[in-house]
């Protein structure tokens, strides 16, 4: 009974409350607090380890993304018209690995030279280690569910996740039975990336935001430069 | 023709004597603050040297300033838009605090509190970073100063480019200069160019180029982007901060701090009128040694009636015409043509400018009499070698640098003539083309530089802010309001580091901190 309560909590409910926060806070700091709205970039102080560390680390972990967006709420009478469910799951399971590969080699880059560049640890802010510690965890789970899914290559684990994610973003009750028989991994996975959109608001991930903002404002300014009157 | 007005400004290098007043006086105002320890928004380095960063002038090691595509088009040197954002992850271009230093403090307190003990007691430097002991400070914002290190090291400074620098690592030809440096406020600024968040802008009433720090995300491009390396990222912000030419003070008619506290009185201000619809033309000219025409030809007439009747139409107020029409930098760029812009080739256009140095006659001594060229010395025979200047100042161009500094020295032979001998030699005068009224207005201004020549700057007129008779009310919302602040400084809140991470209530600008219980920051 308790059990079932505390499924139906984090994969019916908590969602809902780590979305809020994430959108009622991002845009609370963004009015409040511009100031402190900012990627936070720690290279002045160590170039070692950003060339491919961040590259690696941010290039994989924006695939990513995309290939969660997409694969979660593509709704399953779209895909079926060009590819089956096993096909898509294929196809999830190689493009997750190869990105969550280059992620990885970035993120363990990154955190260890968060973690031991005396410099870098010296001026780490506890949310600057937590948050890279969350993804790391999150990336390895990510990983880990690869060959959870491998032992359904039907593609019914990936439906099932798929149904919970829609059903969660269209507001419907009962996203939270889809998923009851799911690996236990998957569901540390789902509650860590709900969680981290929890935090979200209240780290230096807020920058994501202006780095989908700024490089298109940057791509569609005219010319070059900014000349600002005066008032 | 649009018409803006910038306050420019001259700093006439044959008078500074390297005292960092400027340096210090900046320092004490705007960076004494945490992740800004590194950084001098003024700062003075010896030459020849390296300077501060590392190499800063060698555009091959920073990509910075401006590139001239073949087809005649200017894209920033570390790339289009597309490859900018290219490098937002990990910029490759990007300076490492090392390149500036590594901030250090020392361990006074070890002097007064130290045990007795038969050695001396010992104050250690401390890392401003990790707070950790160094083993000892190795790059500073003038490292080199009074040709301090080898010239091995030193001869690295990239003004020596086509010149056999050799010669000048033997004691008896060795030669030096200072050059203090702050932002240029360009008119073509390839920080703001690079700034993807569109955070950097250059003011249209002034010219002053600004860094919004509340719309500046930090992505560090606008540190690549300026040739002058005169943006700093600020560590613990995480913010760039910059060089802002005092604009608080500029507004109330007053200098800058630099310019204000210098000891030798070596910095001009004044208004200079351009034509902002040739910036673009002017910067993308081919030939790198065109550069420094193309600028002078882009300022405008203050006395011109054209100029005055489109200045008011483009709302260049009235007492900035009159500014322009007695400023000392248009006088000395334009109509003395002594001053120069730092490093035209960059195409930055920049609106700091320098008067070259003289030097004395080399093997003068030796020889017992000096080469003339006419009544003038040959400016060749100076110490400090003209195409070392040129390099510096006009892209490698020599006439111009010649021609001034054959003016400095006519100046200073007939006013010596004049006040030790009594005699006018009108001579010296026709061979560098000048007058004697002219002169005396040079000798004035530029010899004795009295306050009131140096600095001629209108006041900001906030009245003529906005669009519409109701936009007036704009400068009576300013009255009242927080005034310079870092951060959230003016906003609400009671606890120090706020929910997001962020210090409120804290005066950056005294080193104190806030005192518990009362309101606002400011005490």
């Amino acid at each position: 009974m308790a059990l079932d309560y505390i499924h139906e909590f984090l994969f019916g409910y908590y969602p809902y409350i780590c979305l809020a926060v994430f959108i009622i806070g991002s845009a609370l700091r963004y009015d409040r607090d511009q100031y402190s709205w900012k990627a936070d970039s720690s290279q002045l102080l160590r170039k070692k380890g950003m060339g491919l560390g961040s590259n690696l680390f941010h290039i994989g972990i924006i695939l990513l993304f995309f290939g969660h967006l997409v694969g979660l709420l593509m709704p399953h009478a779209v895909y079926h018209h060009f590819m089956t469910a096993e096909a898509k799951q294929l196809i999830a399971m190689v493009a997750g690995g190869i990105f969550g590969t280059i992620c990885f080699i970035g993120m363990t880059i990154l955190l260890k030279r968060r973690l031991f560049d005396e410099r870098i640890r010296a001026t780490s802010k506890p949310s600057d280690i937590m948050i890279l510690v969350l993804l790391y965890i999150q990336l390895i789970l990510g990983l880990i569910t690869i060959p959870f899914s491998a032992q359904h290559p039907d593609g019914s684990s990936m439906i099932a996740l798929a149904n919970w994610a829609q059903y969660i973003v269209t507001f419907r009750s009962g996203a939270a039975d889809f998923i009851v028989n799911e690996a236990l991994v998957f569901k540390l996975h789902l509650v860590l990336g709900t969680t981290i959109f929890l935090i979200f608001p209240f780290t230096r991930l807020v920058h994501i935001f202006s780095g989908v903002s700024a490089p298109l404002k940057y791509l569609f300014r005219s010319g070059y430069q900014i000349v600002r009157k005066r008032g | 023709m649009k018409i803006r007005a910038q306050i420019g400004k001259v700093l006439n290098l044959d008078k500074c004597i390297g005292c960092h007043t400027c340096s210090v006086t900046c320092k004490n105002v705007w960076t004494s603050r945490q992740g800004v320890e590194y950084a001098w928004f003024n700062n003075v380095e010896s030459k020849p040297g390296v300077g501060y960063p590392r190499k800063w002038e060698d555009q091959k090691v920073w990509n910075g300033g401006w590139e001239r595509k073949s087809n005649g088009s200017l894209t920033p040197k570390m790339g289009g838009k597309f490859r900018l954002l290219a490098k937002i992850f990990a910029n490759p271009d990007l300076p490492e605090i090392d390149d500036y230093y590594e901030p250090f403090t020392f361990e006074y307190e070890r002097l007064q509190k130290a045990p007795s003990s038969t050695a001396m007691p010992t104050a250690r430097a401390h890392s401003a970073i990790t707070g950790k002991k160094m083993e000892k400070p190795e790059w500073g914002p003038n490292w080199e100063e009074i040709l301090g290190g080898e010239f091995s090291e030193r001869s690295e400074d990239y003004n020596f480019e086509t010149i056999q620098k050799e010669l000048y690592g033997e004691f008896e030809n060795t030669f030096m200069m200072y050059l203090p440096r702050l932002c240029e406020h360009c008119l073509n600024p390839t920080c703001v160019a690079s700034c993807p968040s569109g955070a950097i802008y250059k003011r249209e009433e002034d010219g002053i180029v600004l860094i919004d720090q509340d719309k500046c995300r930090g992505w560090r491009m606008c540190v690549s982007g300026c040739p002058y390396k005169k943006i700093y990222y600020n560590w613990q912000s995480g913010k760039s901060e910059k060089c802002t030419f005092c604009y608080p003070r500029i507004e109330a008619g007053d200098p800058t701090v630099c310019s204000e506290t210098c000891v030798g009185r070596i910095r001009y201000l004044g208004v200079m009128l351009y034509d902002a619809d040739k910036i673009k033309e002017a910067a993308s000219i081919e030939d790198p040694e065109d550069l420094y025409q193309a600028q002078l030809d882009i300022f405008l007439d203050p006395h011109d009636p054209e100029v005055i009747e489109q200045a008011r139409k483009d709302g260049v107020p009235e007492s900035w015409i009159e500014g322009a029409q007695n400023s000392p930098v248009y006088k000395m760029a334009m109509d003395w043509k002594v001053a120069f812009p730092l490093h035209p080739e960059y195409r930055t256009l920049p609106m700091v400018w320098y008067i070259p140095p003289l030097s004395p006659i080399q093997n003068a001594a030796e020889k017992g009499q000096i080469d003339m060229a006419g009544v003038i010395p040959d400016v060749h025979k100076l110490r400090i070698p003209v195409k070392y200047l040129a390099n510096l100042l006009t892209a490698g161009k020599e006439e111009p640098v010649v021609h001034a500094l054959e003016r400095m020295i006519a100046m200073r032979e007939f006013k010596r003539g004049q006040n030790v001998d009594g005699e006018s030699n009108k001579e010296l005068l026709s061979q560098v083309g000048l007058d004697e009224n002219t002169v005396n207005d040079m000798y004035r201004i530029m010899a004795l530089a009295s306050y009131e020549d140096r600095f001629n700057i209108p006041t900001n007129h906030k009245e003529y802010a906005g669009e519409t008779p109701f936009d007036n009310e704009i400068p009576f919302d300013t009255r009242s309001a927080c005034g310079f602040s870092f951060g959230n400084g003016c906003s609400g809140g009671t606890s120090k580091p706020n929910l997001f991470g962020a210090k409120t209530h804290q005066n950056t600008m005294s080193g104190r901190l806030h005192e518990p219980g009362s309101k606002g920051g400011r005490s």
